[in-house]
This record gives structure tokens, C-alpha cells and sequence, in this order.
């Protein structure tokens, strides 16, 4: 029998998840002390790292320069060891440019721009190990770290990829879910509004599923941001205790 | 609630990969008993009173059988005695991997509420799971891992208050047995526990034989070489020492059979295998891997027929004999490639239909069964009932076949009923042709929609409505299954809109529940003498979907607008609902036709309908499409005992044809529309033109009439079949015809993406499709949903869109098409058999249909029966008549006499029923008179009076 049952009957995931539950986040804000700001975050098995530096002037190419905004400047990567399989990956691949591109315009919906202008705000990602779900576990933890730099946004952005199995939604999929023939869509949200900053299918879906999916996935990404607020409300504490105020 | 955990996997593909996956343990799964009252669960499966009588197990108690119990004695645990299992998702997973089959059948026992099966999903539960230890196997680690939830359970259900109920540990291993006893669990052996069930002895038959058994059944001989390990074989198969292939045992010679090796792209080969010690132990499509022996002991396949009979052989001194007869000389080059099994890759072994032959010795509970099927070898079983089964068909499983066995070792899966009988031959022949027949599962029956059944406005919301229009529906007598109505109006412009309006079922059938699987996997509906195998369950296919007359149903229509020369001006589709107005006969709708004091709307209408028809049917020869001839019997059942009274050769009315042509149009216009619409997934449907060479024959049958045909395409071919007629011989025209449909090749459903020919020949469109039969056909339903979607009525989803995926299921279909009509041939053949039982012996005219070198097949067109006069005889005592036959004619001189083809000659019929599991049609002939060969006309017995045969 070809492939993995991905939904049992009795109603659970391949790694014990019931098909709206989340895997288990776990973030910590500022981990580098020479950055503006830095966050490491935990979705299941997938770790990633953020760090933000700016908001600065300008540097390199004056021409980017924006006079009403800052100019938001992402990049991703992947630590070799990311994955089970080792590979070389060199920095601007089609893959991580296209990622990086998505983060940019993720970023630059939620962070209030306006506020800086003639500036430039960078905000690099790294993936330290991969399963399933790179891009939402990339945004929540440069949210974090936008956060943790004091840059002001407009809410969380949060993101979460679901999928599509014998009609049901299943909400942040994992590595093995991804890779087993299910059309996924990721979604990038401002969970107060309801805004979408960023939507991204590549695989096929028909239009009559695609309202459930989508809930399931605007569900999903508030999940998420209470599980962010109360990292930032943690982190704010201790920090306040720190400082004695 | 989550409990997060990382184990670490090695996996190989290429190389050592570290897979890493989250497993999340929880403590939210419940034990699914109704006795608990810890579980905060909202329904219970497993019941209070689990009461099944036993004389180990006193108090009511759950069963908890491990994989290899599952696996192998799935019939004992589908017996409605057996209840309240705990299945564990540990025995699932491992059950899904190991046989497709065996886990289908698991849960659609899961499924069923009577049964009371529980899934526990152990794996993820905080309290079951455990991890491998470091040098554990992955057998053991699932072993413990069952014996860990049998402990969860036990002392779980011990703190709920009913301390009386039990968990039993079912296992064959003894390992595990001694483990679990360790651990104070209960635990028997299936067996064990089987044979402790009181008043249900019957069920100790369905066991199948377990390692320990084996060993006492049969010497300690040692019969066979050793099969060689997965893992040699596959290095073997890499370094080309071996080959990999499907056995393919002789339905003649019990001791020979061919590997069929598929080779790279169109290139295979055949290996062949003669010899109990070569053969070793590989039966009938099995996947095997043999190994080529050294050129100068290559040999040809003999011409010796051979069947294992009579008692059973444990010495070998016996064969010997038989295999050196195999062992004649043959010329160099008649030599094929030979070789010895060396592994079994996979074993396809499926329960076999057959009869036992008793043992000799009295008391003996061991017996040999004999499977219908040739190719299958004999198995051994061991049943106590066996004095009661003699005469019945049964089917048989097998569990192994050692190597020191000479016979397969099996056990008995159950009772047709008794053979000759007719419910257990149709029976016997369903399973023979793999034509899936048991009733509809509880799954698939719970996605029929609800009754009662009205239309709702949501069904209207995409639909036309055409219950205006005066639609009527023409059938067979007795049809059920209405898939198809016609309408044809006038319209003011003075053209005429026709309509064919097909029931909608793809309505009720959605893509992807149990309802649609079932569906296609049985991808037809199977018609046999009095009797039909639906594909879809009897509420839809009798009901809802079919389009009887004075009831609203859903339909899907595709309407023409055409002048008065059938030429169409425009063509719709849409989804409607109609309402019939009459439901007709042939007959009836021919004689509304022809009476011309009838001008009803109806009437008018199939006037209408039968003037384009014909118009129609004469563009379509006109282009080429061929009209073929076979002779299709109908039976005259007696309505009470449903047995064959008459036969008939079935008759068309010119009303066949108007419903025919309308089809056809159909077919092809959605055929079309479908493919404009989606050219890489459009389901069509092609007739291949068959090689030149099949039409040998029909022209050396012209050529010794002196008519010539031509072959060079359809069209050439339909207009010779027109014009080859023989004076004073009326029955020519159709014989041609006759030979001319078996020189065809198959009809074949294809994928348009995957294939560029798209032609049929036959119809010599250049596209076709099925659309007009979604009731009994599953092509249809496809086709369908794909025109739907087309006009945006309905949904896609990706299956549908997929060319690879919609080509495999191309091949089931064309392969359940294929073997329902192997199924309805047999079954023809059967019902001739009871009709020739009841009538006696027969003398009756025929015609010579093919020449061969000991004997001449005949046509008797009267019954539509073929039947094959042999000329050589098998007893030895009697000197063979001299016999020459010339190819090129091709021409049969027996004695003085030369047979032609379509020589006319007289038989008698008579049945031969000395081999009770396979009976058949005898012929003798009697005129023309050949001293010697011929027989003497027998006296016609007079009917009813002995319906027995009298020899
Ligand atoms: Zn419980």
C-alpha cells in the first residue's frame, strides 16, 4: 500500500496531533546581545533564529532609499544541517531568494514603516533544522525579534501552513505531512484585523474547499499569536525585573 | 494535554539518513469499553456483557489479538461469533504494511457496529507507548509494545467496577506467549482459545495451520531446495543472475509452467520452468525469481497433458515417472530458454474455490482439495467435517508450503453449497473471475442518501428543469436499472431539439468516500443468467437513479438541435431533472411506432426520434462503422426454479437501434466536449485496428466461398461484408460476420493524456467515450464528472485531474470489463449445461466455424452454441481415424471426408458430467457419415419425461 495514512480513522495525525491542534511552540527573545533584536523559536521540530538590526540609515546603494518609509531588507537561509539529507546550499538559490521576497512583504504589511523614513531595517533568518513549515515558523520568529528590537507594528504577524486531507483541514503541518501529496497553503495574518499580509498556494485546490481551508488557517494563526503574546509578556517581565523597574 | 517527544529513525534510501519526527503522546484516548467509567469518552464500542462461552475463559472478556493472529486467521475473526476485539494501532500499521487485502478486510470489520471491534490508538498514548531499546528488532519492539497495552488494559478495566471482565491475549508466538505469561497476562493461542469455544466447532476448520502444525503433517523429508532470502534474490536480480517475473502456471501439465519476465519497455521474455523440483513450491501468479540453467539443458514445452490426480502422493517414485515422460528429445530449435525457481518474491496467493477429495483412510482428518482453477495446485487441509463437504464446493486458503510438504499446506475457508447446484456454481464462478460480489459494506451503504428522498431547492440550484418535456425511457423486459431517456419535440423554428437525458449519478456518488471506491473498484455491473452484481447499491442503481417513469429524477442531458437530415445545429449539456412518462419495451415503443391510430406526444416523439435514428445509422455506415454479428443467447427462465426452459437467440427490433444510434451520439459529443475541455484527462475510449494478420482467417473462409474481402480499412471491410452473399446459403452473411467480430481486438478505456490514438475502429469515430450507463459502468461516472466540471456544475478535485492516477484506474476498469464478461460467458455456458441436463440428447444442424488439426468447431445456431467435435480419441484402445490437415485451406481430411469451413454437418449434443467440478458440452458427429468416426443418430428422448441423461 503506497504512502502514509496521514489522517487515521480515529481521527489522528501521523505524529498524534488531532487535525487542528498545533505542534508545540516554544520562543525565547533575545539571544543576542549585539543585535537590535534576536529571537530563537520552536514549532515541533522546526528551529529557526531571527535577528533584527535597524532600523539605520541606508547603507550600500542610496538609490533603494525611500522618503516617506523604511526600507525593510530580509534574507533567509538554511544551516546545512537543516535537513536529513546534507546539502551545500549557497546563499541565493532560487529557493531562498523567493523566501526571502516573502518574508520582505510579510514585513512590510505589519511594520509601520512610515515611522522611519530614508531607513533600512534588516531582519535575517536562519532555519536551523527543517520539518515542515519553514516560511510560518520563519515569520513568527522574525516577529519576535521585530518585537524584541522595539520596532512598532501594526499587530503579531503570525503564520501557519494547513492542508488539505480527505476533506478535513489539518493545521501546521510537519515534514512527513508536506511531503505526502497534500495541497497546502500558507497564510500570514495580523490576527486583531483579520488582515492578510502574505497567502501562498502552489499546489492544486478546488475553490469550493479553499473557504474551510482558509479558516482553518486564520484558526491556526490566532493559535499562534496567543502563544507569541505570552512569550512577549514572559520575556517583558523577566526584563523588567532586570532592570529593577 | 500535548506531550512532546523526539525519537530518532534511521531510514535508508541512498544512504544513512537521520529522519527525526515529533511524536506527540496524549492522555486524552479513551479505552472505548462500556464498562468504564474513568474515560471521558462520548460513544463506547466494546460492550458490558462480552459474552462469548468458552471453557478457558469463564468471565466475559475482550479479545486482543496480535499482527500475525490478524494476518493470518482474518477469516476466524470475520465470523459474526467473534466480538469485541480491541484492534491496536500498533497490529493496523503493521497489518497495512504487510497485505493490502488483509487490512481492507480489518476495517471493514471495524466498520461493522454488530462487531464491536475497537480501535485503540496504543501508539499515542501516554500510558502505551514505549520506545525501542537499544538492540531490540523492530518485531520485538511491536511484540512489547502489544503486551504493554494488554497490561494497560487489564488493569484499566480492573479499576472500573466491573472487576469480572478480562483482556485475552491472542498470540502464535511462543516467545511472546512465555512474555506475556511473565507479566501475568492472560493469554492462549489463537488456536487454543478457537478450539475452547463452545458450540462453535465449526469455526476450529477456518483456522489456518500455524508453524507448529506444519511439522506434524508431513514427513521430515525434504522435497524442495531452500528458497533462496529477499535479500540474495535482489543483489541476484541486480548482477542479472536472476530474473524477476510472474509464474504462470500450465492449465494442461501440472508439472511445467513459464515465467513471464517483463523486459524494458516492450521487450519480455518467457522462461520456462518444467518439473516438481524446479517448479519449487511457486504457485500461479506468484511474483518469483528463477535462474536460467545452463543452454544443453534447455528444453521445449511438451504437448503431454497431465493433471494431479487421484490419491495423494508423498513419495516421489511416482513423479519421476511422470516428469521423464516430459523429457522427450525435442529439436534444438523448439528449445526455449529453461529455468528453476530460485526465491518467491511475492506470493499471490487468494482463497481458491474447488472440491476435496477424501482421504482413503477413514478417520483421517487430512485431505486433499482440489481447486477448480488447473494451474492451482492441489492443498492439503485438515478439516473433521470432511464427510459432509465431499460434495460441495469450497473454498480453500493457503496458510505455507514447506519445503518437506509436497502439497501446500491450507485450511478451509468456507462452503458454496453444493456442487451442481445452481447459486453455488454462479457462486464459484464470481470468485474464479474475481468479480467482487459480497454485500455492501456498512461504510459504503452509509453514504446512500438518506430516505426518504425528495429534491431539494439546493439541487436545483445548477440544474435545469425539463419535467415539462415528454421523456420516455426504452429497455429490455424487466430492466431495473433505467440509465438512459430520449425526448424529441419540434421547436418553432421547425427543427427538432433531441434530448438524452442520462441519470445523474455522480450526484449521489462523491469522489473519494467508501461509496465511490467500491464503485470503482468493481467498475461494472456484472449481468449473468438471472441474475446482475450491482456496482452501485440496489437503493441508487433500482431507485433514485434510475429514470422510471411518473417520478421526479436527476438526470444529465445533452441536447441537440437539429434539422430534419440529423444534422446538428447546436449541442448543450446540462444538468436537469426530468420526469419520465413512460417506461417502454422495445417492443412496446416499436409497436407505438408502428400503429398508426396512436398520435400521442409520446408516439410522436418516437417517431421523431426512430426518422433521425435511421438517418443517423446510414451516415455512420457510410463512413465505415462496421455492424458485427455474435450470436447473444437469451434463456427463458422458468419463473418459479429459475431454471432454463428455452433458449433464444436475442432479437433486435429497429427500436434497439434508434436507442443505440442516440447513445452513440452522445457518447460522442461529451467524448468531444471533454476533450476540448481537458486534452491531458479526458476518459476515452479507443478500439484499436487489428494487425493485418487477424484477418487471416476470415479471408481464407471467403477465398473457399469464392468471395473476396477486403481488409484494408473499416470501411472496405463493411462495404465487402455487405455485398458477400453465396447463393442458396442465407446463412453466410452472418457466419462472416461472426468470424469477422472475432478477428476484433478489445475495446480499451485510456487516458487522453497518456496515449495519442484515439480512433475507434469499429464505430470509425475518430473520438468516443462512455457517458450513457453510469448506473453500470464506472467510466461513466468518471466521464460525468469530468463534464460537470466542464460546464461548471459541479467540482474538481485532484484525482480527477490526474493523468497517471486516472490511467491505473483505466486499467481496473478494463480489466473488470474483461473479466465480467469472461463471468457472463461462463455463466451461459453453465445455464447451456442445465438446459442440455434437462433436455437430454439432442440432434441438431451446424455450421464449421474454424478447422483445427484433430478436430472441427461447430455452430449451432440455434442455441447459439459452439462446441468442438474431436476426432482423435483418448482412449488408446481405439485406433486414431488418419487425419491430414492443410493450413492453407484450411481443410481437415478425416478418413475420405474433407472438412471446410462453413461446411454444414450434423450433431448430437449431449452432456458430459463425469467430471463433476468441470462439466461440459459433448459433440458427436453424425452427418456427414465418416465410417468409424461418425456416430449413429440417437433416438431424441422425449422431453420432461427423463430429464436425466441416460447412458
Ligand atoms: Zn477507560
Amino acid at each position: 500500500m503506497a504512502g502514509l495514512e496521514l489522517l487515521s480513522d480515529q481521527g489522528y495525525r501521523i505524529d498524534g496531533r488531532k487535525a487542528t491542534e498545533l505542534r508545540k511552540v516554544q520562543a525565547r527573545m533575545g539571544v543576542f546581545a549585539q543585535a537590535d533584536g534576536s529571537a530563537y523559536l520552536e514549532q515541533g521540530n522546526t528551529k529557526a533564529l531571527a535577528v533584527v538590526y535597524g532600523p539605520h540609515e541606508m547603507r550600500g546603494s542610496r538609490s533603494r532609499t525611500l522618503h516617506d518609509r523604511a526600507v525593510i531588507n530580509c534574507q533567509y537561509s538554511m544551516a546545512t544541517f537543516s535537513t536529513a539529507e546534507r546539502k551545500r546550499r549557497p546563499h541565493g538559490d532560487r529557493k531562498s531568494t523567493e523566501m526571502s521576497l516573502h518574508l520582505k512583504q510579510t514585513f512590510e504589511a505589519a511594520v509601520m514603516t512610515q515611522l522611519y523614513p530614508r531607513s533600512q531595517i534588516d531582519i535575517y533568518v536562519k532555519i536551523l533544522q527543517s520539518d515542515g513549515g519553514n516560511y510560518s515558523v520563519c515569520v513568527n520568529a522574525a516577529t519576535l525579534a521585530v518585537i524584541d528590537a522595539g520596532i512598532p507594528m501594526r499587530d503579531y504577524v503570525c503564520a501557519c501552513t494547513v492542508g488539505f486531507v480527505d476533506e478535513t483541514p489539518l493545521a501546521d503541518l510537519c515534514y512527513a505531512e508536506e511531503g505526502g501529496g497534500v495541497s497546502s497553503l500558507a497564510l500570514a495574518l495580523l490576527p486583531r484585523g483579520g488582515q492578510i499580509a502574505l497567502l501562498q498556494m502552489d499546489a492544486r485546490l478546488h475553490q469550493d474547499h479553499l473557504e474551510t481551508l482558509m479558516e482553518a488557517a486564520m484558526t491556526a494563526c490566532k493559535g499562534v499569536s496567543k502563544v507569541l503574546d505570552e512569550v512577549v509578556r514572559q520575556h517583558l517581565q523577566e526584563v523588567s525585573v532586570l532592570t529593577g523597574e | 494535554m500535548l506531550k512532546s517527544k523526539t525519537f530518532v529513525k534511521k531510514t535508508r534510501s541512498g544512504g544513512v539518513m537521520k529522519v527525526v519526527r515529533e511524536h506527540y503522546l496524549r492522555d486524552d484516548i479513551w479505552c472505548g469499553s462500556e464498562v468504564c467509567s474513568e474515560c471521558k469518552q462520548e460513544s463506547t464500542v466494546l460492550q458490558r456483557d462480552a459474552c462469548m462461552e468458552s471453557n478457558l475463559c469463564s468471565y466475559p472478556h475482550y479479545l486482543l489479538p496480535d499482527t500475525n493472529v490478524v494476518l493470518h486467521q482474518i477469516d476466524v475473526l470475520e465470523d459474526p461469533v467473534i466480538r469485541n476485539v480491541i484492534i491496536l494501532q500498533t497490529v493496523l500499521q503493521e497489518v497495512r504494511h504487510r497485505s493490502a487485502p488483509v487490512y481492507k478486510r480489518l476495517k471493514d470489520i471495524i466498520h461493522e457496529k454488530e462487531k464491536h471491534f475497537y480501535t485503540f490508538t496504543n501508539e499515542h498514548h501516554r500510558e502505551t507507548f514505549i520506545e525501542r531499546e537499544p538492540g531490540e528488532s523492530a518485531n520485538d519492539r511491536n511484540d512489547r509494545a502489544i503486551r504493554v497495552a494488554a497490561k494497560w488494559y487489564s488493569q484499566h478495566l480492573k479499576a472500573s467496577d466491573s472487576d469480572r471482565l478480562k483482556v485475552v491475549l491472542l498470540t502464535n508466538d511462543r516467545g511472546n506467549k512465555e512474555k506475556a505469561e511473565e507479566k501475568a497476562l492472560l493469554v492462549y493461542k489463537f488456536e487454543e482459545y478457537i478450539k475452547s469455544l463452545i458450540a462453535n466447532t465449526e469455526l476450529v476448520d477456518h483456522l489456518a495451520l500455524s508453524n507448529d502444525d506444519k511439522n506434524e503433517i508431513s514427513s521430515s523429508k525434504v522435497l524442495f531446495p531452500e528458497h533462496l532470502p529477499l535479500s540474495r534474490i535482489q543483489t541476484g536480480i541486480k548482477s542479472g543472475s536472476f530474473l524477476q517475473g510472474t509464474f504462470r502456471a500450465s492449465r494442461d501439465n501440472y508439472l511445467e509452467a513459464s515465467v513471464f519476465v517483463q523486459g524494458e519497455e516492450e521487450d519480455s521474455t518467457e522462461v520456462l520452468i518444467q518439473g516438481l523440483q524446479n517448479l519449487n513450491r511457486a504457485v500461479h501468479q506468484d511474483v518469483v525469481a528463477v535462474q536460467l540453467l545452463p543452454r544443453n539443458e534447455w528444453v521445449a514445452p511438451s504437448s503431454v497433458v497431465l493433471q494431479d490426480e487421484g490419491k495423494a502422493k508423498d513419495d516421489n517414485a511416482e513423479e519421476e515417472e511422470e516428469e521423464k515422460a516430459l523429457r522427450v528429445s525435442a529439436a534444438e530449435a523448439a528449445r526455449k530458454p529453461t529455468g528453476k525457481v530460485v526465491g518467491i518474491i511475492k506470493r499471490n496467493w487468494r482463497p481458491f474455490c474447488g472440491m476435496l477429495n477424501l482421504s482413503q483412510i477413514k478417520e483421517s482428518t487430512r485431505h486433499l482439495f482440489t481447486p477448480a482453477d488447473r494451474r492451482v495446485p492441489r492443498i492439503r487441509i485438515e478439516t473433521r467435517q470432511a464427510a459432509s463437504l465431499a460434495a460441495q464446493r469450497i473454498m480453500v486458503a493457503i496458510d505455507g508450503w514447506p519445503k518437506h510438504s509436497r502439497y501446500p499446506n491450507g485450511h478451509f475457508v468456507r462452503s458454496l453449497g453444493s456442487a451442481g447446484d445452481k447459486d453455488t456454481e454462479q457462486e464459484v464462478l464470481l470468485l474464479e473471475h474475481d468479480v467482487p460480489h459480497q454485500a455492501f459494506s456498512q461504510a459504503v451503504l452509509s453514504f446512500l442518501p438518506k430516505m426518504p428522498w425528495a429534491i431539494t431547492p439546493e439541487d436545483m440550484a445548477k440544474r435545469q428543469d425539463l419535467r415539462h418535456l415528454t421523456v420516455c425511457s426504452v429497455d429490455p423486459p424487466g430492466c431495473t436499472d433505467i440509465d438512459d431517456a430520449l425526448h424529441c419535440r419540434e421547436l418553432d423554428n421547425g427543427n427538432l431539439e433531441v434530448g438524452v437525458h442520462i441519470a445523474d449519478v455522480s450526484h449521489f456518488i462523491r469522489p473519494g468516500n467508501a461509496l465511490d471506491k467500491e464503485a470503482a473498484s468493481r467498475g461494472t455491473t456484472v449481468y449473468l443468467c438471472g441474475k446482475r452484481i450491482d456496482m452501485v447499491p440496489e437503493l441508487l442503481s433500482s431507485n433514485l437513479c434510475s429514470l422510471r417513469s411518473n417520478v421526479e429524477r436527476l438526470a444529465f442531458s445533452c441536447i441537440w438541435e437539429m434539422n430534419h437530415e440529423a444534422e446538428i445545429l447546436k449541442t448543450r449539456f446540462t444538468k436537469s431533472v426530468i420526469n419520465s412518462k413512460a417506461s417502454l419495451t422495445y417492443a412496446e415503443a416499436q409497436m407505438r411506432i408502428d400503429d398508426t391510430s396512436k398520435n400521442d406526444d409520446i408516439t410522436k416523439s418516437l417517431r421523431g426520434l426512430n426518422k433521425l435514428a435511421k438517418i443517423l445509422k446510414r451516415q455512420r455506415i457510410e463512413k465505415g462503422a462496421l455492424t458485427l454479428s455474435s450470436l447473444e443467447v437469451r434463456f427463458h427462465m422458468d419463473s418459479e426454479t429459475h431454471d432454463p426452459i428455452d433458449l433464444q437467440t436475442k432479437e433486435l427490433m429497429e427500436t434497439n437501434s434508434m436507442v443505440e444510434e442516440f447513445m452513440l451520439l452522445a457518447n460522442i459529443s461529451v467524448a468531444q466536449k471533454t476533450f476540448d475541455e481537458f486534452s491531458e484527462c479526458a476518459l476515452l475510449r479507443k478500439h484499436p485496428a487489428p494487425p493485418p494478420s487477424n484477418y487471416d482467417i476470415l479471408l481464407k473462409a471467403g477465398k473457399s466461398k469464392h468471395v473476396e474481402i477486403h481488409t484494408d480499412s473499416a470501411k472496405a471491410l463493411a462495404d465487402s461484408l455487405d455485398v458477400a452473399t453465396v447463393d442458396g446459403f442465407p446463412y453466410f452473411n452472418t457466419l462472416l460476420r461472426i468470424l469477422a467480430t472475432r478477428c476484433m481486438m478489445q475495446a480499451v478505456y485510456f487516458c487522453s493524456g497518456m496515449d495519442n490514438d484515439f480512433h475507434h475502429y469499429g464505430l470509425a469515430s475518430p473520438i468516443y467515450t462512455h457517458f450513457t450507463s453510469p448506473i453500470r459502468r464506472y467510466a461513466d461516472i468518471i466521464v460525468h464528472r469530468l463534464l460537470a466540471v466542464a460546464i461548471g456544475a459541479d467540482s474538481t478535485y485532484p484525482d480527477l485531474m490526474d493523468k497517471h492516477k486516472q490511467s491505473a484506474l483505466c486499467n481496473n476498469l478494463n480489466y473488470r470489463h474483461k473479466m465480467s464478461q469472461y463471468a457472463q460467458r461462463a455463466s451461459v455456458a453453465f445455464h447451456t449445461q442445465l438446459f442440455f441436463k434437462s433436455r437430454g440428447i439432442l440432434n441438431e444442424d451446424g455450421f464449421v466455424l474454424f478447422v483445427r488439426k484433430n478436430a472441427i468447431i461447430v455452430l449451432i445456431p440455434k442455441f447459439g452454441l459452439e462446441g468442438t467435435v474431436f476426432f482423435d480419441s483418448k482412449d488408446k484402445a481405439k485406433a486414431n481415424p488418419n487425419l491430414v490437415f492443410d493450413e492453407e485451406g484450411p481443410t481437415l481430411a478425416v478418413e475420405q471426408h474433407t472438412f471446410h469451413i462453413f461446411d454444414k454437418v450434423k450433431v448430437t449434443i449431449s452432456l458430459d458430467d463425469s467430471n463433476i467440478q468441470h462439466q461440459k458440452i459433448r459433440m458427436a458427429l453424425i452427418d456427414p457419415v465418416i465410417p468409424g468416426v461418425s456416430v449413429p443418430a440417437p433416438d431424441v428422448e422425449p422431453q420432461a419425461k427423463k430429464p436425466k441423461l441416460d447412458r
